[in-house]
Formats: C-alpha cells, structure tokens, sequence
C-alpha cells in the first residue's frame, strides 16, 4: 500500500453525551489518524450516529474535548464543521429530491462560492468564471462516481443505491479532508454494495480522504477499514484493527449476545 | 480516388489507411475527424491532431519494439485513442486484432493465445484486470498498455504502461528519427492484412477473420458511393470495436469520407449523447431501435389522453402515407397535408428526442427487424435501411438503395459485389471486400471459398423478381420434419421475436414430428405490461411463470402460427408447444453469442430435460440451470416450468398478396 497512515488529526477524548437523563455517550475515546478508513460499529441504539454527530458538530457533548488538527474545539456548528474540511452524507438520504443531480452536488461546493447573490442573479463575469470552474470541480467528481448518464436526472427519480451514490458526490464535491459516512451501504443489494466499497476505497486512495464511517455490514468493515472502533449501549467495548475486534470476546457478546 | 480495387500497391496512391489518415490530415487539416466528451463537455479532435496522436502511439509503439507483422491487442468501449492504436498499428505494418470489450478473461486468453499477442492496449482498470488475470496462459504478452490511468496507481507490473507514456515516448522518438515512421507508412500495401476480426464462434471456436486494406477500403468506398456520405457527416459510434459493422463504419467509412466519429461518454449515456450530436448517418442492430419503439410506446402509454390521442392520429396518418412520402412516391395533397401536420405535432419532436432529427442515412443488420418495426421508423421519415453481410465479406453485400425498400429484403447486392445461390439456396459471393484467410486456418479457408473464388455464406435466400436478395435462415439449420415439410427455426423465432413480449426464441423441430419453442419474455415490456394489470411479481424467474404472462405469450404464438398457416412451405411448421424459461438466455452462460445471437445446439444439450418435457406432453417440469454472476461468481436457479399447448392452423391456400 502506497498510502500512509498518518499523524492523529482527530482525537477524542472522554466524551459523553446526554439527552436530558439519557445518556447517549459515556466517557469515550479514541482518535482519527490521517488517511486511515476508520469504523464505527455497533448494535442498534449504540451511539454511532450520535457519535457521528459529535464529530460534525451537531451534537455538543457536556463532557471531554476534541482536538482537530492539534486545537481543541468546543461548541462548534455543523457549517464551521464543513468549512475546516468535513463532509458527511446521511443515513436516511437528506438530498434535494426535485432537483437534478448536477445541481445537487453544486450545492456541496456551496461554501466555496465567493461572489455575492446579486453577482450569481446578474450572471456577471466573475461570478460566471466561478460558476465555471466549480462546475469543473462537479464534472470530476461525477466522473470518478461514474453516474454521467443520471447527470440531469432529478434525484427523487433514482433508486436508493443511486442517491446514495449521489449524496457521496455531494460529500466529496466539498472536497473535504475528513469524509463523515452514516451507513453508506445500508438498504443495498450486494452489487451495489461492491460498488460503493470501491468508491470508498478509491476516495481513500487516490485524493487521500480520511473517513470515519458507520456501517452494519461486518464483511464490509472488515474488509475496508483500518481500525474500528465498537460502541454498545454508549460505551466503547472494543478499538483496534479489524482482526483483533472480530475475535474480541466483549464484542461478540455485544453482537450475538451470551448464553445464561 | 479511382482506384476501387484495391489491388493496386503504389506508395503514393491512397490505398492503405494510414495513407488517408495523413490525406486527410494534410488536406483538411481542421475539420472535426472524432469528439467525445468530457466532463460534461464534448471535446473536438481535428484530422491533424488525430495524425499527431497517431504518430506519437505508433513510434511509442516501435520504441518498445512492435514490429512489422505483429498483433496489437484492442480492447475497449469506443474510445477515440483506442481507434488511434488502430491506426497506429496499421502505420507500423501491424494488424490489430479487435476483442470484445465484454467478454470474459477466458474468452480474451483463446483469442490472445490463438493470435499470438504480445502488446495490447486496453481501456481501463477493469480490462487491465482481465489481462493479468490470463497473464500466465499467454506468456508471449510483453506489454498491455492503458488508456484510462483511473486506479492504476497502484500496480507495479512491468508489463504495464500508460497510454500517455507511451506517446511521450513516441513523441521523443518521432523528433530523433523524424522519417521513421513515413518510411514505414510508405511500405504499406494495400495486400496487407489490416485488421483481424473474430467471428462471433456460433458454431466452434472463434476464427480470426484477417481482412486486407484493400478490402475495408474497396467495402468503405462502395457504400460512402451508393449513399453519398461526405466531410460533413456525423456518426455516434457506440457498437463494440470488435464489431466488424464498427469496423467499416467507424473506421473504413470515415476515414475514407473523412466525417466526425462521437464516441459517447459511457454505455449508459448514449441515448443523451445521440440527442446531443444529432447523427447524420446511424447504425443500430434491430434490437436497439426496438427497444427505442418499446420506451416511446411504454410512455405514449402513460401519457394523457389528449397526447395519446394526437400521437395516434398521427401514426395512423404515418401509417397510410409515411413510407411513400420517404420514398418519393405520388400521395395525395389531403394526405401530404395531414403528414405535414403530423410532423409538425408528432414526428418532428420524436425524432427530436430519440436523437434522430438529423438523420440521412440509418442502416439496421445482424438480425431480422421485424417489419412493423421498420415500417415505423420510415413512416416517421427516418430513411431506415437494412444491409447484409458478414464479417468475412467486410459486411457489404447487399444494401436497400433509397427508394427501393422492401420490408422483409436486404437489397440488391452493393457496388463492385457479385452475388449468386448455390443449388441449395445458399447465397455466394464474390468481390474486392472478402476475407484473405482465417488467421492459421487454411482448412477453413479453404472450405470457405470455392474453387470459383465465391464465399460461401452459410445463410439460404432467394432473389426476388425485382432483384432483391432474401434471407430464410443459416443453411445449415434449415431442417425437415419427420414428414418432410421444410424446417426454418430462425425464420420461426424471428416472427416470435416481433413481438414486444418476447425477448427470445428458441424453436425446436428437425427431424421431430412437430415444432415447439422457449421463450424468454422482455422483462420491461411484460413488466410494464403486469403493473398496469395490477399483477405483484419479484422478479424474472416469477413474472414468466405466471398463468396471465403464458396466456399472453400464447396469443403472440397463435399470431404467427396464423401467419405460417398461410404460408404454404411454412404450415408444418406452426409451434405446438411452448414454455417459458426460468432465467433470462445470457452471454455469459454461453446461451447467446456476443453479439446476442441464440446457440442453439448448446441450448438444446443444456437444456435437453426441458425438450424431453416438450415432447412427452408434461404439464411441467422442474428444472435446476447454475448461472454465471457478472463478478464471474456461480450461483443457481431452479423452477418448475409450465408447458403449454398452442392452437394450430389448417394450412390455407396461398393467398396471392396482389
């Protein structure tokens, strides 16, 4: 492998996470190193997008710090979040559905956009030029997710596989240097699933994303992550490389449950 | 431009392809020669640019040694630098071997192995792929160069290079030894073998069919002349490179026109990429503008009815005048008028969004096209023709001139063709464009040609009083019943096939007392058709065993039963029985061949419990067949299958159709 695993960029620590008297999150750690393909894994109602949703900023945790790139963070927004390089795509598909795909990922490069309203409404030149080059930006990433023949379709119009395919589009049109992925192969069959592994692995690869990412399939996660961390009930019961979490006894327990 | 032959070999004469290409390059240096598109945007290659690029390939080429007489490998969807590796090779003497871009790795080692490839340029990633994966069963492959260097990153073999490289390297090459490569141009002949063109194998192994220059040449100049194709043409050429149809059209005929190659932006795309390029000269197989007449219908269905209306109206005006008005036959003021209207309402927008505006000249082959199929597209005023040939004979034979069609003919034979019937009925042929020889096969070379010099075709026909040639089915299949009367299989399942329910036909009869058939229902159309019926299925394998879809099928089988009933030579032939596969008849289960024609005697042997059942009078009968997955896993299939009987006909007199 050509790719190396870096530095931490993200790194958690003793986070815990409550909704009034329910704890979401309990005192949990661990870190993101750069480039790595690192798993969140757990049963249902473990935490996991919770957690998802720390990251991104949408969830404040009452207790522990985050240090993104070597500076701590606290209370910030889910905008601020993608302007330092994350990006994220959704569990239940949060696309806009009458809108074409082309215009859809357009929105991810939405942040980056310098000109003004009035400049974008007049068409003038250097919003025009603007327009130009993220359209450029769109085009490569359309291309790299091969979906040029749904190009003009509307979303609503696309099976499930395909708008989750779209909403990676969006995701890496920010060009982010973080990829936040809930459950990005959840509800696909088994070609499609192969497809998006490779388009996770291809992310990965070649513009050297580092993702956090969500997912139910085992044979997947540990086919294509690096490290994965297992939360159960809030808590984390494991965090290594996939070997070692697969033959962790706790984890076991947790996904089959223990004969009493 | 005179010289039609072919036979001619002086240097300065513009026999060989690579001697056109640099003509075109010199004497319309910036017109359009090729454009694909990319990122979202269709890029334009002038002539000149194209002769640079194919420069630059083939002393890439020479540098890692690609001599005179060698093979190159070509294996990819139409893209523009894979048609440059074609002529890149013929510069350097070379013969490009073209192989179905979706073809197993298997499939590709026989032929890899049978041509003695050592260099091939492939694609992308995934053809790369296939090409380590036979590494070892070809050990004479020395070099796969790629096109698309997507994922690429990470392969270290030495045998890999990049296209791009490969044309730095030429480019270097070509500045150091600047009259290298016209030298090499200039020892090409129009005897030389210009390509190798695997036929499809439907009966064997594939067999490499070498073709001269003179060949492609003399087929591409006949047809540019009988349909006045020119500079300012437009082509989309989607068909796979392996193809000898792509071959003489994409490549022949345009360099020998100079019109514009567009290479669509992927398989998926292309329907948006006619609409965007609006070709002037179309080729599609019978099976595309059939699925094309199925989604228009499928939709009109759909529309409301003050739509349905408007686009019935104007069919049926399309229907009484449309082929004549095309043809240039007397119609009617009152008719033109309403014609004109139609065309205004209907047909001008359809022909708009099927991509088809522009169209002058569009051609159909390879398989029969159902004549209310044909007959729509010309009623529309598309100037939709068919052609017949092979790959052996650079596939031109004959061609319908305009004005003369005929539904169920494929034409007079074509400019410099020679065209006779053995006393079999088996059509021979004879001219500039046949084949040199089967690649390391002298015996069936020989068995091919005769004494005479004519090829044999292995199909049966008969000229028509007008001079038209018909096509009945393969010789060789053409078989009798136990009572004698005549047995066209092809000729049945061609009927069937008309119909928009039935995907594919097999039928079955020679030397049995009566014909039965499988049938393979088209999943969109009967789909469509079950939930507008409000009927629930899961898939396929569900759908065509349901009592309604059997009914649905019979009707259609009793149609051409009817038909065959009226048919004097054909009335023994009415289907009897027939059932419904469980499973979809696949490339990659060897059932159909790649260019989707039905393997009938690997069909019978895999399936010979289902034809016992035909013929033992079985209600049903369950049936277990392993299927291939795409990623080349195995997996299988098991159904109980319904048989069902058919109302014949009595044979009718012959009713005159004066």
């Amino acid at each position: 492998m050509a790719r190396e695993i870096g530095e931490v960029i993200l790194d958690l620590q003793n986070i815990s996470l409550r909704f009034g008297g329910v704890k979401a999150l309990t005192d949990i750690s661990f870190n993101v190193r750069k480039h790595e393909i690192r798993a969140i894994i757990g049963p249902n109602g473990a935490g996991k997008s919770s957690m998802l949703n720390v990251i991104n900023g949408v969830y404040h945790p009452q207790e522990g710090t985050i240090m993104f790139h070597g500076k701590p963070r606290k209370d910030m927004e889910p905008h601020m979040a993608a302007s330092q390089g994350i990006a994220r795509t959704f569990q239940n598909i949060a696309l806009f559905k009458g809108m074409s795909v082309l215009d859809n990922i357009m929105t991810g490069r939405n942040l980056m956009m310098k000109s003004n309203f009035l400049q974008h409404a007049l068409f003038l030149g250097s919003a025009r030029r603007e327009e130009i080059e993220h359209r450029k930006k769109v085009e490569e990433v359309i291309e790299f997710l091969e979906i040029q023949s749904i190009r003009k379709t509307p979303v609503g119009r696309l099976p499930y596989g395909l708008q989750k395919r779209v909403e990676l589009a969006r995701a890496l049109a920010a060009e982010p240097s973080l990829l936040l992925l809930d459950e990005p192969m959840a509800g696909m069959n088994v070609e499609e699933k192969q497809d998006m592994c490779r388009f996770v692995l291809d992310v990965n690869d070649q513009f050297g994303t580092t993702i956090v990412l969500i997912e139910h399939d085992m044979g997947v996660v540990m086919d294509i992550s690096d490290r994965v961390v297992v939360l159960d009930y809030g808590k984390k019961i494991g965090d290594g490389v996939p070997d070692e979490v697969k033959n962790d006894p706790a984890v076991i327990e947790a996904y089959l449950g223990t004969s009493h | 431009m005179s010289d039609t032959t072919g036979q001619t070999a002086h240097a300065n004469t513009l026999d060989t392809f690579p001697r056109l290409l640099m003509q075109h390059a010199k004497t319309r240096p910036n017109r359009p020669a090729m454009r694909e598109k990319a990122y979202g945007i269709w890029q334009t290659h002038s002539w000149a640019e194209v002769a640079r690029n194919v420069r630059a390939i083939a002393c890439g080429l020479a540098e890692l040694g690609f001599k005179r007489g060698d093979r190159l490998a070509i294996i990819g969807d139409n893209r523009p630098r894979l048609y440059w590796s074609i002529a890149a090779c013929q510069c350097l003497g070379g013969i490009p071997v073209l192989l179905y871009q979706d073809a197993v790795a298997e499939e590709m080692a026989y032929v890899l192995q049978d041509a003695e490839i050592k260099f091939a340029v492939v694609e992308d990633q995934e053809q790369v792929d296939k090409m380590l994966e036979i590494q070892p069963d070809v050990p004479l492959l020395q070099h796969v160069i790629y096109d698309d260097a997507r994922g690429m990153r990470h392969y270290t073999q030495t045998l890999l290079l990049g296209l791009d490289e490969l044309e730095e390297m030429g480019r270097i090459h070509d500045r150091n030894q600047s009259d290298f490569l016209d030298a090499e141009i200039d020892k090409g002949s129009s005897d030389d073998i210009s390509v190798m063109l695997y036929t499809s194998g439907t009966t064997g192994k594939p067999k490499g069919v070498c073709q001269t220059h003179g060949a492609f040449i003399a087929a591409a100049r006949g047809g540019v002349q009988f349909d006045n194709l020119n500079e300012e043409d437009d082509i989309l050429s989607y068909l796979p490179m392996a193809w000898v149809g792509d071959h003489l059209f994409s490549y022949a005929q345009a360099m020998v026109a100079g019109f514009t190659i567009n290479c669509p932006e992927s398989g998926e795309t292309v329907m948006t990429d006619l609409r965007e390029i609006g070709p002037t000269y179309y080729f599609a197989p019978p099976r595309v503008f059939e699925n094309l007449l199925t989604t228009v219908m499928i939709r009109m269905e759909d529309a409301g009815w003050f739509k349905r209306k408007i686009f019935h109206y104007a069919m049926a005006v399309a229907r009484r005048c449309g082929a004549e008005i095309l043809d240039g036959k007397p119609v009617a003021s009152g008719e033109r008028l309403q014609y004109w209207l139609s065309n205004l309402l209907v047909f001008g927008p359809l022909k708009n969004v099927l991509g088809l505006s522009r169209v002058r000249v569009a051609y159909t082959a390879g398989a029969a096209i159902g004549p209310d199929l044909f007959r729509f597209y010309r009623s529309i005023g598309i100037n939709l023709k068919q052609l017949y040939g092979q790959t052996e004979t650079c596939a031109y034979v004959c061609l319908q001139p305009d004005g003369e069609i005929k539904l169920d003919s494929v034409g007079k034979p074509a400019p410099f063709v020679e065209v006779k019937l053995a006393d079999n009925g088996e059509i021979l042929v004879k001219g500039p464009m046949l084949l040199k020889a089967y690649y390391k096969r002298p015996d069936a070379t020989a068995e091919s040609i005769n004494a005479d010099g004519y090829f044999l075709t292995g199909d049966a026909g008969f000229f028509d009083q007008d001079g038209h040639l018909k096509i009945i089915d393969r010789a060789k299949d053409v078989g009798r019943l136990t009572s004698g009367a005549m047995y066209a299989p092809n000729f049945i399942e061609n009927k069937l096939k008309f119909f928009q329910h039935v995907k594919e036909a097999v039928a079955f009869g020679n030397g049995r007392d009566s014909v039965t058939a499988f049938i393979n229902i088209d999943l969109e159309a009967v789909g469509n058709w079950a939930e507008r019926k409000g009927m629930a299925y899961s898939g396929y394998t569900d759908l065509a065993q349901m009592a309604p879809v059997y009914e649905l099928i019979r009707d259609c089988i009793e149609k051409v039963n009817a038909e065959l009933a009226s048919d004097p030579m054909m009335s023994g032939s009415q289907v009897t029985r027939f059932l419904i596969l469980h499973k979809e008849l696949d490339a990659d289960d060897g059932e159909l061949t790649r260019t989707r024609k039905v393997r009938r005697n690997f069909i019978a042997e895999r399936y010979a419990v289902l034809i016992d059942a035909l013929y033992s009078g079985n209600p049903s009968q369950y049936v277990e067949t392993e299927v291939k997955y795409e990623d080349g896993r195995t997996g299988k299939i098991a159904a109980t299958l319904r048989i069902e009987d058919v109302k014949t006909f009595a044979p009718q007199a012959a009713k005159s159709a004066a």
